[in-house]
């Protein structure tokens, strides 16, 4: 397992680098810099600006340079923010992304799990139906429908919830979003659940379990044990795909998270914010697989062994 | 099969429709702004007469006498000088009346009896925060949001065939390569890349496409290896290479066409989450730009206007939904039609 788990870890280093590489290149090699103003700097201004952070470098002594300080935890200077460091920025948002992700996901896995063990027991019947037509629609109603959505339903015509903001993290601000990026996820998870559950409850193992007369929520407890397998497998992009959801969610519900750093970095060129938020954004994706690898091999020690 | 029938409605409104509805997608009325939606015509019977004041008013002249019958609306006009008769030309250019007729005309040219044509406008969907009819809108919009979902479905299509089928086929050291850089393109955030690219690259059409595109293609790779891989031992390939059929002649004769059943699957599931990014991408701001539009822009800007105007995001949302709802059933029922298994 140990071993298994160290060979998962020595494959995704190749790939964070890939990633740095990648992003590094790409974001120099596009047109317009950080400092190109409406009304632009004296050509003095720009050299000094150029030198104080080192873009007057060689590109690749530019990229050598940045390695170092990744391999330092050294993220570099915000370039729009001038008092701040990349890493202080990301400090202050990601709080804010992983807890919208990780509630999420705590409302997205059971509730996806139930609903798909249910339509799986019931298959051709009305709740078979009806998780079906929901899953349907919660894949293809957009995120950014939802919000707008529920904000003009609970947040100004009942007025329950505020419509927006953070407030330190207050739960009333949080309901909404977290309910805006599950909401997507739990299809996701039923529809998933419900096909493999439908495959599990055919082996002979379950027959005999219910001809011995266990009562369906304790066949279901075995057979979840079965079909978990490909829904953990899925669990990594899942993560992935709430990091990335948090864009939309946290811009039209004005939260300051990672998310939101990301595009106000990326609409004002901050080479290295723009850099920060990938490189942490690509480790949190391969940490999530690989956690979510281990997961299923713990589940199913074949894997252990064929990878 | 009701699925299917939606697509093809859809697809055919959106080619079709924008030429029906009576209105330039483009075509601005200016006292339509934000119309709810409905089936009457415009302008309503109560609307007429301030319409017509505010235009009296534009003209420097005194409106008496607002007659508004079934279709047409008779006034009469009078200012302190000789009036222009080309002042007039300022009702057909409301967009709410007709070229107007002079009924009667007083000796001294100061007073006018004219009458004109009340048009009747009709806007389904209502219009927009400039004054655009929805309907004719939303329907331009879906050709963009379609087109690029067919054509960047179709290039992640190719590519991830051609690259799953080479790397199965070779197998060994090259498809452990070549597998390899799937996984670590797979573990890239890639929206995030996408948004780089837009941002810093100025986003057009085609860069949305081939942004698209060149995120979907690694699911459709790793599908067509493990089909190929599957069916490279089966003894009709066998036979083929026996017979000393070349490797690419064997690819495109015997393994492509096999794999057809899940990649038709997988294609069909893969233009909706095409249609998503997309509409993600003109969400932010990033994706297709003005004046081109699509149903991400328009629900953008419905998102936008949703206190004083909740039909600008229903419209668009609308369409959207129901295209991707059809695309979605539609693949999961090719996928129970060709399952071998049941």
């Amino acid at each position: 397992m140990i071993a298994y788990a160290l060979r998962r870890l020595a494959q995704a280093i190749p790939t964070l680098f890939v990633v740095v590489t990648l992003s590094f290149f790409l974001i120099r090699l596009a047109p317009g810099g950080p400092f190109d103003l409406e009304r632009p700097l004296p050509p003095a201004a720009m050299e000094n600006l150029a030198r104080l952070y080192g873009l007057d470098r060689p590109l690749v002594v530019q990229y050598g340079r940045y390695l170092a300080g990744l391999v330092r935890g050294d993220l570099g200077p915000s370039f729009s923010f001038r008092d701040l460091s990349v890493a202080d920025l990301l400090a202050r948002g990601l709080p804010v992304s992983m807890t919208l992700g990780a509630l999420a996901l705590a409302l997205a896995l059971p509730l996806g799990l139930a609903l798909g063990t249910l339509a799986a027991f019931r298959r051709g019947r009305l709740p078979d139906r009806l998780v079906g037509l929901g899953a349907s629609l919660g894949l293809a109603v957009p995120t950014f429908v939802v919000a707008p959505l529920l904000q003009i339903v609970f947040g100004l015509a009942l007025a329950w919830l505020p419509v927006g903001g953070w407030e330190g993290g207050d739960p009333r601000h949080l309901v909404m979003p977290v309910v805006t990026l599950a909401l997507p996820q739990v299809a996701a998870i039923a529809r998933l659940t419900r096909a493999a559950m439908g495959e599990v409850l055919g082996q002979p193992y379950i027959r005999t379990l219910r001809a011995v007369g266990l009562p369906p929520w304790r066949v279901a407890l075995h057979a979840l044990r079965g079909a978990l397998l490909p829904v953990i497998a899925t669990l990594g992009p899942v993560a992935a795909a709430l990091l990335t959801g948090s864009v939309v969610v946290e811009t039209i519900f004005g939260l300051p998270g990672i998310g939101r750093t990301f595009v106000d970095g990326a609409l004002n060129r901050d080479y290295t914010l723009v850099m920060g938020t990938v490189v942490l954004v690509a480790v949190l994706v391969v940490a999530f697989n690989l956690i979510a690898d281990l997961a299923a091999a713990i589940v199913d020690p074949r894997l252990r062994l064929g990878a | 099969m009701a699925a299917l029938a939606t697509l093809v409605g859809m697809a055919l409104a959106c080619l079709v429709g924008p030429f029906l509805t009576g209105h330039e997608p483009e075509r601005i009325y200016p006292d339509l702004v934000r119309v709810p939606p409905g089936a009457a015509a415009h302008p309503r019977p109560e609307a007429v007469r301030p319409a017509i004041e505010r235009l009296a008013f534009r003209m420097r002249m005194t409106v008496s006498d607002i007659a508004v019958s079934a279709d047409t609306v008779r006034l009469t006009l009078a200012s302190p000088r000789t009036i222009d008769e080309r002042a007039l030309t300022y009702l057909p250019r409301s967009d709410l009346f007709g070229p107007p007729a002079i009924v009667e005309r007083s000796g001294d040219g100061r007073r006018l009896v004219v009458e004109a044509p009340v048009r009747r406008l009709r806007v389904w969907l209502g219009t927009d925060a400039l004054g655009r009819d929805l309907l004719t809108r939303c329907l331009v919009a879906g050709r963009v949001s379609l087109l690029i979902g067919l054509v960047a479905a179709l290039v992640s299509l190719a590519v991830g065939v051609t690259y799953g089928a080479v790397s199965g086929m070779l197998g060994g050291a090259v498809d452990a390569v070549m597998m390899r850089v799937v996984d670590v393109l797979y573990a890239l955030p890639f929206v995030f890349f996408v948004i780089v690219l837009l941002v810093f690259f100025r986003a057009g059409l085609w860069l949305v496409l081939v942004a698209v595109a060149a995120v979907e293609w690694l699911d459709m790779a790793r599908l067509v290896r493990t089909q190929t891989l599957s069916l490279k031992s089966r003894d009709f390939v066998r036979a083929a290479r026996s017979l000393g059929l070349p490797t690419p002649a064997i690819l495109v004769a015997h393994i492509v066409p096999n794999t057809a059943a899940p990649i038709v699957v997988a294609a069909t599931l893969l233009v909706p989450r095409v249609i998503l990014l997309e509409s993600f991408l003109s969400f932010l701001g990033l994706g297709v730009q003005e004046p081109a539009t699509s149903w991400g822009v328009l629900i953008a800007e419905g998102s936008r206007a949703i206190e004083s105007a909740p039909w600008m995001l229903a419209g668009p949302a609308a369409f959207l939904v129901a295209t991707l709802v059809a695309l979605n059933v539609l693949g999961d029922g090719l996928a129970d039609a060709l399952d071998p298994r049941s």
